[in-house]
Formats: structure tokens, C-alpha cells, sequence
């Protein structure tokens, strides 16, 4: 077994197990599980508002973490890190707070086929009780929104972009930078969904410049029910709240309440503050293995993958053929077999993938496939992993078409 | 668990070459969508969609006097599904309504693993081969797609 698995719990106790589904959700290393255990046990009380010693240290756990995910996104200030549950949560904060805020009749808000369902719902809710058009943008062969791409879409009413950074089933990276440069010089507000490229690429969020963005930690070896919207402080302010209650109040009277200050403001009912400090190990945790390390493992298992695949005449893999822009996600086909019996049969052979549409329907249709596998890696993979997928590649198709 | 168990002969023989995956109405609309034009007194149709995978399949059956004539399907999904459909099908055609009502939700109760009783289950004949789904728990909805839709389509009749 290699060093990195053996900080996983669930590799060291499942040792033949190849565990391709990262994208879905990432393993969970003992520091992360230990940190969680030990805040329980330690300092767990109702942060923000006890007034003894208990619930003071909650709230300096609470408080630390989101100053640790601050640092470690590159965010301005701390106010505007918001925790949710997960992206999905966030996504959903700023399509129904956000378009609150700026859209009118007539509208347009942009986003792109290749959108996670949660990327792309929020949005058809918001245009629908707006009266705005939801208008998309669609990828090359690489699975790219280009600029001219996105130049032709964007029009004077364009209020809002809403981009995945990385897809969840073509791998690909957008440049997010770029298109949010373009998109702000037409007064469009950026927002990206993170959740799949946190976990295999430094994000800065000054850097790209973005308005939103969101993430969940379950993909980034946090627990699952934690997830951050990061947001600029000036649309957080004007913001009307998503959620209502608990802390999230200032001054309440029988008809109308104020609201409290960032990032409280939206941040409603007691919170998961295990889950938060889950997700500050994590990052712990990512800081000492190194994005170096992590992308340089990621890139190399994504090509023998991918190299692997393609030999095989029956296998078609979706998106770029330079493995190396695929960010550790391969989706593909076995031809004649159906990406569900592929899944019931890798399981047979403790090989964990996923099969279906991935939450991503309207990018299936577009990619004429409906339905596909998707193997996910992350760094703690190995070659043995690898070679494990490909031989059962090889077995479903001799099983279902013969040798 | 041993996988022949589910991806056994009869259900690779089903998937292969099934007997029953064509139409029974002529229409062209009827190929991949719900058309009430399709319908004819006799021939009933109905679209299944598993929303959690995106498996459709449509169901053709022809009913006359109360008896289920013939029974035919199109669409897309795995070889469970797709063997299931066929296997239901044998099963029913040239039963009544209630019969079929009966064998759809013993079929259903088989595969969630709430009736065990072999002697009772012996009447599901080759859809039999599909009792261990039930210790598959992520598949069931694929086995049960047909099931439902038949089901769905027999209570409505019956209704109207």
C-alpha cells in the first residue's frame, strides 16, 4: 500500500479496494476524523452565543477555521467566507439572494451546458420568477468555454455568469480569470462552482477575480455537511438573507427584524461546527501533502488511465485526449454495456466507479451519450489502482461480448 | 456476493435477444414520447423513467376483453432492466388484468426481499432469476422499472 492511503482509515481497513469515485466524494484521512472526534470531546458547546467557557471555545473553533479557509482560498477578509452545507447550498444561496439583488424582466443569466444540476436548477428557479432567460454557453472538443464563446453570449442584459471551474465529467478546467475579465468589463457578475477543482488545484480567488465562488469540503477530505460560499463583501452586504433565524438576527420585533453583520447575516440556526473543524484538518491536511504532490500524482494516474483506455477499440472516453487537461476525472463507455452493469461488475472486482449521468443531465443529451462511467482519482491513488480498472474493463467487455 | 448470480443466463439471454423490445403502434410519434394519439382503445402506453439513472423505457401492451394480448417496449437502459422488461413480459401476456396487477407486485415485493416464500415466488417463473437484485439494493430500481410502469398503466384501466 502506498504511504498516502495509509493515513485513510477506510483504505487501510479495505486493502484490495480501488477507489475511483473521488469525485463523488474523497476518503477521509484519520486527522481529519481525529479532529472532529476530539472537538466533540473537547469543545463542543452552542458557539456564538453561550456566555461560559465551553461555548467560547466552539466559537474559537468556529472562528479559526474560517479564518484558516480564508487564508488558504486567498480571501480579502473573513466576513466573506460563508459556511453552508455543501456547494449545492451555496450555489443555491447566491442564485436565489443574488438574482433577488439584480435581476429584472428581461434579463439574461449565463451559465454554461456543462453545469452540475446544482449549477444549473437554482438558475431556472431564479430566471422563472424573475421573467429572465437563462442562456447557455456550450465547450469545444476539449470541453472549453471559449472567449469568443463566451463574447458571443454576453449581451447588455447579461446580469450574472455562473461557471463550473472544473466539470465533474469531462475533467475540464476553465479559465476562469480570463472569462471572468470579460465578463466584468460587461458588468456580469461572476459566480464558479468549485467542487471540483479545489480538491486538485490552488485556487485564489483575488487572483481569478471571481464574485462568488463554492465548494464542499466532502470532496476535499472534510467531512460531508460543510461547505463554503466564498462571496466579495459588497454583494454579500446587499444581499437579502437565504435562510432566516437563529443567529443570523440583530434586532427582532413582532412584524419586521434587522439583520445581523457578515458572514452571520447568512448563517442561519446552530451550525456544524464539528463539520467546520473537519474541514480546517483538511486543509491542514492538503497543506502537508502539498498541490504540488497532489497534482503531480493526480496528472500522472490521470495519463496511465487514460493512455490505458485508450487502447482499448471498445472504449470511448468523453473530453479532451491530453489526459493531462482531465484533472483526474475520466468518463467513458464500454460499448454494448450499459454504465450501470459496469458498475455492479467493477464492484465485483472492488473497483469503485460511478456510473450514470452525474448529475448532469442537459450535458449528457449534448455529448449524445446519455449515461457513462466515471473514474475519479485523487492523489492517494496508486499504478495498482489503475491496472485494477483496466483489467476489469477488459472482463465486462469479454462478459457481456466474448473474448 | 457472487455476480452470476444476477448476471445469470436468463437474464444475459433476455438482454441479448429479447423478444418483445419493437411496437405495436405504428404512429412514428410513438418512438419516444407519451402521445395520447397513440393510444387506441385496445393499445395502452406508457413511458417509465428511473430519474435517478435516466433509464426510459415505453411500454406497449394490448388488452382485450380484459386480457393482456400482447405486450412491447423500446427504449434505452441496462441489461437488468432491459431483461426484466422482456422476462415481465412473457410472464403476462395472456393473463388479465388482476393477474398481472398480482405478478407485478409479487415481483416487486421478490425483489425488495420482503416476500421469500419460494413456493408463492415459483409463479414468477423466469423473472425468478432475478430474485438475488434484492441483495443489491443500488439496482433494484432498475429491476422494478417495468414492474412499476405495468402497474401503473393495469390500475388505471382498471379505474377508468
Amino acid at each position: 500500500m502506498n504511504l498516502y492511503k495509509n493515513y485513510f482509515p477506510i483504505m487501510r481497513h479495505n486493502k484490495s479496494l480501488a477507489y475511483l469515485d473521488n469525485a463523488a466524494t474523497t476518503q477521509k484521512p484519520d486527522m481529519v476524523i481525529d479532529a472532529v472526534a476530539e472537538y466533540y470531546k473537547q469543545e463542543n458547546a452552542n458557539p456564538l452565543r453561550g456566555l461560559y467557557e465551553l461555548s467560547q471555545k466552539a466559537t474559537d473553533a468556529y472562528e479559526n477555521a474560517r479564518k484558516k479557509i480564508a487564508k488558504f482560498i486567498n480571501a480579502q477578509k473573513e466576513q466573506e467566507i460563508i459556511y453552508t452545507r455543501n456547494a449545492s447550498e451555496s450555489l443555491n444561496i447566491v442564485a436565489f439572494s443574488l438574482s433577488d439583488l439584480v435581476l429584472q424582466a428581461d434579463d439574461e443569466i449565463l451559465i454554461s451546458i456543462m453545469e452540475h444540476h446544482s449549477n444549473m436548477i437554482p438558475w431556472q428557479q431564479a430566471a422563472k420568477r424573475h421573467h429572465a432567460k437563462l442562456v447557455y454557453l456550450y465547450p469545444n472538443e476539449d470541453g472549453i468555454i471559449t472567449t469568443d464563446e463566451l463574447t458571443n453570449k454576453l449581451s447588455t442584459k447579461t446580469k450574472i455568469l455562473s461557471l463550473t471551474h472544473v466539470s465533474n465529467v469531462l475533467g475540464a478546467e476553465q479559465n476562469i480569470k480570463e472569462l471572468a475579465a470579460i465578463a466584468h468589463a460587461n458588468k456580469t457578475i461572476v459566480s464558479v462552482d468549485g467542487a471540483q477543482a479545489i480538491p486538485h488545484i490552488k485556487i485564489d480567488v483575488q487572483k481569478l477575480d471571481c464574485d462568488f465562488y463554492s465548494f464542499s469540503g466532502h470532496k476535499m477530505y472534510a467531512p460531508m455537511g460543510i461547505g463554503v460560499l466564498y462571496g466579495k463583501q459588497e454583494y454579500l452586504e446587499k444581499m437579502p438573507p437565504f435562510l432566516t433565524g437563529g443567529e443570523m438576527i440583530d434586532y427582532v420585533d413582532e412584524q419586521t427584524a434587522t439583520y445581523a453583520e457578515l458572514p452571520y447575516k447568512f448563517e442561519a440556526g446552530t451550525q456544524n461546527v464539528g463539520g467546520a473543524v473537519g474541514l480546517s484538518a483538511a486543509i491542514d491536511f492538503m497543506e502537508s501533502v502539498g498541490y504540488d504532490t497532489i497534482i503531480e500524482r493526480e496528472t500522472a494516474l490521470g495519463k496511465l488511465a487514460g493512455d490505458e483506455l485508450s487502447k482499448l477499440p471498445y472504449v470511448t472516453i468523453y473530453g479532451s485526449k491530453n489526459p493531462a487537461l482531465h484533472h483526474g476525472v475520466i468518463a467513458f463507455n464500454i460499448e454494448g454495456v450499459h454504465p450501470h452493469d459496469v458498475a455492479s461488475l467493477m464492484d465485483s472486482g472492488d473497483v469503485a466507479i460511478r456510473g450514470g449521468h452525474h448529475c448532469a443531465q442537459p450535458l449528457m443529451r449534448y455529448l449524445k451519450c446519455n449515461f457513462c462511467c466515471r473514474a475519479s482519482m485523487a492523489f492517494y491513488n496508486d499504478n495498482e489502482d489503475i491496472h485494477q480498472l483496466i483489467e476489469r474493463v477488459k472482463y465486462i467487455r469479454s462478459y457481456f461480448h466474448g473474448a | 456476493m457472487a455476480l452470476n448470480n444476477i448476471y445469470n443466463d436468463i437474464l444475459m439471454e433476455h438482454n441479448t435477444h429479447p423478444d418483445h423490445k419493437h411496437k405495436l403502434s405504428n404512429a412514428s410519434d410513438c418512438q419516444t414520447a407519451i402521445n395520447p394519439q397513440c393510444e387506441s382503445d385496445a393499445i395502452l402506453v406508457k413511458k417509465g423513467i428511473n430519474p435517478s439513472c435516466g433509464d426510459e423505457i415505453v411500454l406497449e401492451i394490448n388488452v382485450e376483453d380484459g386480457i393482456i394480448k400482447d405486450v412491447a417496449f423500446d427504449g434505452q437502459g441496462c441489461a437488468v432492466s432491459q431483461a426484466s422488461t422482456d422476462i415481465m413480459a412473457d410472464l403476462v401476456i395472456g393473463k388479465t388484468i388482476d393477474e398481472a396487477i398480482e405478478f407485478t407486485d409479487l415481483f416487486i415485493k421478490m425483489v425488495r426481499g420482503e416476500e421469500t416464500d419460494e413456493d408463492k415466488l415459483e409463479e414468477l417463473d423466469e423473472a425468478l432469476a432475478l430474485k438475488d437484485i434484492a441483495h443489491m439494493p443500488a439496482r433494484v430500481k432498475c429491476a422494478v422499472l417495468a414492474w412499476h410502469t405495468l402497474n401503473q398503466m393495469l390500475t388505471d384501466k382498471q379505474k377508468n
